[in-house]
């Protein structure tokens, strides 16, 4: 077990608490670096994906895992920052321009979406969210002028002063630039005031305004901030399609950011990468599966979202804190063997909950 | 003047009301105590100094501002910090960031520069460590700063809450039956800690409480609520031995 002899409290501030959490950050970003050079294309693109929905994993995390205000609708934002980012690259924006105005924009529809969330709590906004997510489906689809309708929209390559950026091994490299700067922003933000007060509006509402925090305010920030973060995602899922449609963009892709963040584990920015990786591995591992099954079984349509939903389930039941809860589990096993306790990480149980003011 | 006050607050839940013309004044640096039966009152007058809930009459003053329209949020920084009846904590947190939040009403950084995390973000964070850290001092917290709130036991949970109060440097605290749910023990400790609060620490304490022992050793007024109504007020000794009060516990 590994005991850090505390001197100053910068030591709980910085970003890695110890020589050794640096020596494997360092070293896994050197093999995220040095993998294309061993991957080949497909592997490549499936890691880009794994990236990009991180991203927006992160994004969604912000929102669900840290303040606790359910999204049904975050492909929505994603279909804002894809189709945003293609139709800036078709009037001729640079690049790195076009990306940041995806993310603002994106961020910008969080705002209104974020308004009637600070009346609605739980379940109706979901719905509401969930509603908003049609409606933006329904428009990709219906305003042809700008979006193209269902025909879609093709995607300009990356182009960085002059130097188009069309190979595999290109995205792969801008999306992991965006996803470490993202990473950082957002575990900077959970250090600081306004991360705390996303957690506390998770934990206890009444609690937080009552210590100062305005509830209005910090959730607004919490949905323009993960819609823009999602939107980025978007803008990063249109280059890598390289063409988008709206039948992209459906409720499905919301359920499986949702899928991500709760398999992934909830309230961890680990939890949002490892459950990116999940999230497209699952499909893969499914089709695997499907051809050892019946093929009555096997072609009936909705086995895939059927076995998403069980794997929700099988989390919830067994596993809450998801894969980073597994991942810390193992790993304190490990660094406490032979003390490991089964019971560590069991909640203790509160009786006096009643009379809770909502 | 006195530091805080109510006068004639009211407040009716369709046609119950909750809360009927209560009026009383807290002197600066006393130790104030509501006390009633179930449903008297007491946490809902609790509700309307904090602002959870509008008053439908009376008005309330704190530090010679009216706050009775003053938002819930803001009611930390003017200095009113308050713990609640049932413990609301945010569970999922360890007890230093439960602590640090109640500083919240002093984070002045911007969420972009939160982002970044500038220097001076850092600065101010530091800052409101050594804050935090007094506060773990004057309650005996170290042993807890890393735990989640979720793994400790009932009565540590009270004391993070009372903890999470100072935080914010309150002038008046406000602790909804600091007492309840406590062993005897705890309580022996949770009435050292209010009178050092008081006497060391200089704050006024607004508190409701059941145990009428802890309420003698550390209370300079009473007040008794009955039907949101006020039946007695006074000291300790008065207050308890006042026939009405008496009526409201035991009938008759």
């Amino acid at each position: 077990m590994r005991f850090i002899f505390k001197t100053d409290y910068n030591q709980d501030i910085r970003l890695f608490k110890h020589g050794g959490a640096v020596f494997w950050y360092a070293l896994l970003i050197v093999a995220l670096i040095a993998a294309p050079l061993v991957l080949d294309r497909y592997l490549m693109s499936q890691a880009t994906f794994v990236f990009i929905y991180a991203i927006a994993g992160i994004g969604l995390m912000l929102l669900s895992g840290y303040t606790g205000q359910i999204s049904l609708g975050h492909a929505a934002f994603f279909a804002v920052g894809s189709y945003t980012e293609a139709i800036l690259l078709e009037k001729g924006f640079p690049f790195l321009l076009s990306l940041p105005i995806s993310g603002l924009l994106a961020g910008a529809v969080g705002v209104v979406i974020g308004l009637p969330a600070l009346r609605l709590a739980g379940i109706y906004l979901a719905i509401a969210t969930l509603a908003f997510a049609f409606i933006v489906e329904e428009i990709l689809a219906r305003w042809e002028s700008v979006t193209n309708g269902t025909l879609g929209m093709l995607v300009e390559p990356i182009n960085i002063f002059g130097v188009e950026l069309f190979r595999e091994w290109h995205l792969y490299y801008v999306c992991l630039a965006v996803l470490v700067l993202v990473v950082l922003g957002a575990v900077n933000l959970l250090r600081s005031p306004t991360g705390r007060a996303m957690i506390a509006i998770r934990d206890s509402e009444i609690a937080a305004q009552s210590m100062g925090v305005n509830l209005a305010k910090y959730k607004t920030i919490a949905f323009a901030i993960s819609a823009a973060v999602t939107g980025l995602a978007g803008a990063l899922y249109a280059h890598r399609l390289g063409y988008i449609s709206p039948e992209a963009y459906t409720i499905l892709l919301s359920v499986e950011f949702l899928l991500l963040i709760v398999v992934g584990g909830l309230g961890s920015i680990h939890g949002a990468v490892f459950g990116a990786i999940f999230v497209i591995v699952l499909p893969q591992i499914v089709s695997i599966l499907k051809g050892y099954m019946p093929s009555q079984i096997a072609e009936q349509t909705g086995i895939d979202a059927g076995i998403f939903g069980l794997v929700i389930v099988l989390f919830m039941l067994y596993e809450p804190l998801g894969l980073y809860g597994r991942w810390v589990k193992i790993k304190l096993y490990f660094s406490t063997f032979p003390m490991y306790r089964k019971a560590t990480f069991k909640r203790q149980k509160s009786y006096t909950k009643t009379e809770r003011l909502r | 003047m006195s530091l805080f006050a109510v006068e004639q607050l009211g407040i009716s839940f369709g046609g119950l009301r909750a809360v009927d013309q209560i009026s009383f004044e807290v002197e600066a640096g006393e130790v104030f105590t509501i006390i009633g039966p179930n449903g008297a009152g007491k946490t809902t007058t609790f509700n309307l100094v904090s602002r959870i809930y509008d008053p439908t009459d009376g008005r309330i003053t704190f530090d010679g501002e009216d706050i009775t329209r003053v938002p819930p949020h803001r009611i930390a920084g003017m200095g009113i910090a308050r713990t609640f009846q049932n413990i609301e904590l945010f569970d999922n947190a360890t007890v230093l960031a439960n602590l640090l939040l109640g500083r919240h009403a002093h984070a002045s950084t911007g969420v972009v520069s939160n982002m970044l995390f500038l220097p001076h973000v850092r600065r101010a964070e530091i800052a409101h460590r050594e804050k935090v850290e007094e506060v773990i001092d004057f309650l005996d917290l170290q042993a807890y700063r890393e735990t989640l709130v979720s793994g400790l036991p009932y009565g540590v949970r009270k004391v993070v809450e009372l903890g999470r109060a100072l935080a914010s440097e309150p002038k008046l605290l406000l602790l909804d039956e600091p007492s309840s749910g406590l062993n005897t023990e705890e309580t022996d400790d949770m009435a050292f800690w209010i009178g050092d609060i008081q006497k060391d620490l200089g704050i006024t304490v607004l508190m409701i409480e059941h145990d009428m022992n802890l309420v003698g050793r550390v209370s300079d007024r009473v007040l008794a609520l009955n039907y949101g109504r006020a039946i007695a007020m006074g000291t300790p000794d008065e207050v308890q031995s006042h026939p009405e009060v008496v009526k409201a516990y035991l009938g008759g």
